[in-house]
């Protein structure tokens, strides 16, 4: 890795690595994949995050998929952990508590695939720094 | 309805992968620092930081930017800035949330410190048993160095700034700065007295800047969207928001961060979720062992610094335990004082011997031997500890004792006149009692019982002996009849 040696150096790379995440996330972008994040901090790996992301790395893969499984820190949801959050291209990223690999399997077939919603879905109760 | 939540501290975290610094960068990550050192004097960026009213978050409140204004305006050849990660209050993990989550951050606002207060090295003093956070914390580390984010000439500019890690073996009292200098200098964890205080005297005995974690992670937020921002959320002297380790029996344990000015009751009941089982809620207790038991009287005052001092308790660290019914707050305030006397380092007298005899009164208070005098006692002592001890730990460390014993009188009251104890916790107050009605002598009990202590004939009442039981409760969960009740 080269070194950032200025502001504006750092100012160009953050927007391209924006645009980058823009594009994965739009329906109509060459890009657009289907971006999975695991909470991974202590409690979502106590409570079996682990094998969770593994899981859905491998079965999205097999089931022809293409998705990009990323770990995250802690959600904030502890009582629900493990969390997963699925952003699927074209629309609001959405959080499912106590995921298992049963209910990662049932999230696989059936939000992923056919966009049904299914249950354990965590709406978002916060706002964000850019919202506000 | 209109969220009640704004993370600040929290803004990356679960959001973003805390071992690829791209993550960090693609949401502003280091713009902070870059801003700072190109277009901002340090202390330009001291009067923001001073300005968005940012107050310590480890528990004291002490302002953020006043704080590095006096470190900065020591001469010395060399300073430090230290992180504060010696998270250990029982029930709260924000800390170690913000570092699994988000180090970079971190990492970013010990940079813009250092450059403010004249350091050039940076200390984390994180506790050993926080493996998953030192890990993520070192290849953040690594990665700021890679990228030019820490090292020699950051970002073109002539500053320069290194971190390193300090462990701590999880004694309570080294998160107190000066104990916490210590331990890292390689001596005993025992406080000072202050003054001097860090920001003359600290670390290697050169002016030392002490910040907690949550502190750190909010600097970069002020920095890239201004004082104005900051300081417009909250109340009139606590600014900003606050993370707090919901704990207890409440339905939503986690993290939660809410703008300063919150009502528990909307935490509780709002973002919580309210108690587990739609228990009844009989207290809260905020700041830890330092912190005191707030009842339902308390509900809708707004959270900040001074109103829960106000209160009797404090804000702490951050850890906010629910409790219902089913705690005894004599035990609760034994459960603090054991905590207490564990980890008093015994330097102080009021502290090491005051503490214990507390401890003491309350054992005798829940062994069903206290007496209305030791009510008094209990009060006496713990001003006297406060008002003593050498350092913040024994300073608070009476506040759940005097907290419980003004908010819940009726309880202690209840334990030494009538011996009772309503929440069914103080087990030498409890008798298991056989129905002679009820019970149609069928043995099961007698036969249960580890310790023999149930007599009878078949098909004839039985008899628990007070002196031999031990108050398992194996009977009444055996007795199909519900016989067996508690006295």
């Amino acid at each position: 890795m080269t070194k950032i040696t200025s502001l504006k150096d750092l100012t160009l790379l953050r927007d391209e690595l924006r645009a980058r995440t823009i594009a994965r996330s739009e329906k109509s972008s060459p890009d657009s994949i289907i971006q999975v994040k695991v909470a991974m901090a202590t409690c979502g790996i106590a409570s079996g995050a682990r094998p969770v992301m593994d899981y859905l790395r491998e079965e999205l893969e097999k089931r022809n998929i293409p998705a990009r499984v990323t770990q995250t820190g802690c959600m904030c949801y502890c009582y629900a952990e493990p969390t997963v959050e699925v952003t699927v291209p074209g629309k609001e990223p959405v959080t499912f508590g106590y995921v298992n690999t049963k209910k990662a399997d049932e999230i696989i077939e059936r939000y992923i695939r056919k966009g049904e919603l299914i249950e354990g879905i965590i709406p978002a109760d916060y706002e964000t720094i850019d919202s506000k | 309805m209109a969220k009640k939540q704004l993370r600040i501290a929290l803004r990356n975290c679960g959001v973003i992968d805390p071992e690829r610094i791209e993550e960090y960068i693609e949401r502003d990550g280091y713009l902070a620092l870059g801003k700072v050192l190109t277009t901002l004097s340090p202390e330009a960026t001291i009067e923001i930081i001073k300005k968005s009213g940012l107050r310590g978050r480890g528990g004291g409140g002490f302002s953020t930017g006043l704080k590095w204004e006096i470190t900065r305006k020591v001469q010395a050849d060399q300073k430090y800035v230290v992180c504060n990660a010696d998270e250990g209050d029982p029930g709260a993990f924000m800390d170690r949330s913000v570092l699994e989550g988000d180090p970079h951050s971190v990492i970013e606002a010990m940079a813009i410190n250092g450059y403010c207060t004249g350091a050039s090295k940076g200390l984390v003093y994180i506790r050993a048993e926080y493996p998953l956070a030192i890990e993520r914390l070192k290849i953040a580390m690594k990665q700021a160095s890679e990228w030019g984010f820490l090292g020699n000439k950051i970002l073109g500019t002539g500053f320069n700034f290194d971190i390193e890690i300090r462990y701590g073996a999880g004694a309570f009292v080294c998160g107190e700065e000066t104990a916490l200098i210590h331990s890292m200098e390689g001596l005993r964890g025992e406080p000072t007295v202050k003054p001097p205080f860090p920001s003359e005297s600290g670390y290697l005995e050169k002016p030392t800047n002490v910040n907690n974690v949550e502190t750190y992670a909010n600097v970069p937020v002020i920095i890239n969207k201004g004082w104005e921002w900051f300081a417009a959320i909250g109340t009139e002297k606590s600014k900003g928001t606050k993370v707090f380790a919901l704990a207890g029996k409440i339905n939503k344990v986690g993290l939660i961060e809410v703008p300063m000015g919150t009502t528990l009751r909307e935490v509780i009941y709002e973002i919580g979720g309210g108690l587990q089982d739609g228990a009844k809620f009989k207290a809260v207790q905020t700041g830890g062992p330092s912190g005191g038991c707030l009842m339902e009287k308390h509900l809708d005052i707004p959270i900040d610094y001074d109103n829960l001092i106000a209160a009797g308790s404090m804000m702490g660290s951050g850890g906010m335990i629910v409790m219902d019914d089913a705690n005894c707050m004599v035990s609760i305030a034994k459960f603090y004082l054991e905590f207490t006397v564990e980890e008093s380092c015994g330097k102080c007298s009021p502290c090491r011997i005051g503490n214990k005899r507390l401890y003491e009164l309350l054992e005798k208070i829940t062994k069903g031997n206290g007496t209305m005098e030791d009510l008094d006692k209990l009060r006496n002592l713990s001003t006297v500890i406060k008002d003593t001890s050498l350092c913040g730990l024994g300073q608070t460390s009476p506040n759940p004792v005097l907290s419980t014993i003004e908010n819940f009188y009726d309880e202690y009251y209840e334990h030494v006149t009538a011996k009772k104890c309503r929440s069914g916790v103080c087990k030498s107050l409890m008798n298991y009692i056989i129905d002679a009605e009820k019970c149609i002598g069928c043995t099961l009990c007698a036969r249960n019982c580890p310790v023999n202590a149930i007599t009878g004939e078949r098909k004839q009442a039985h008899y628990i002996d007070p002196e031999k039981c031990i108050k398992c409760g194996a009977c009444m969960e055996k007795c199909k009849f519900g016989a067996i009740f508690i006295n």
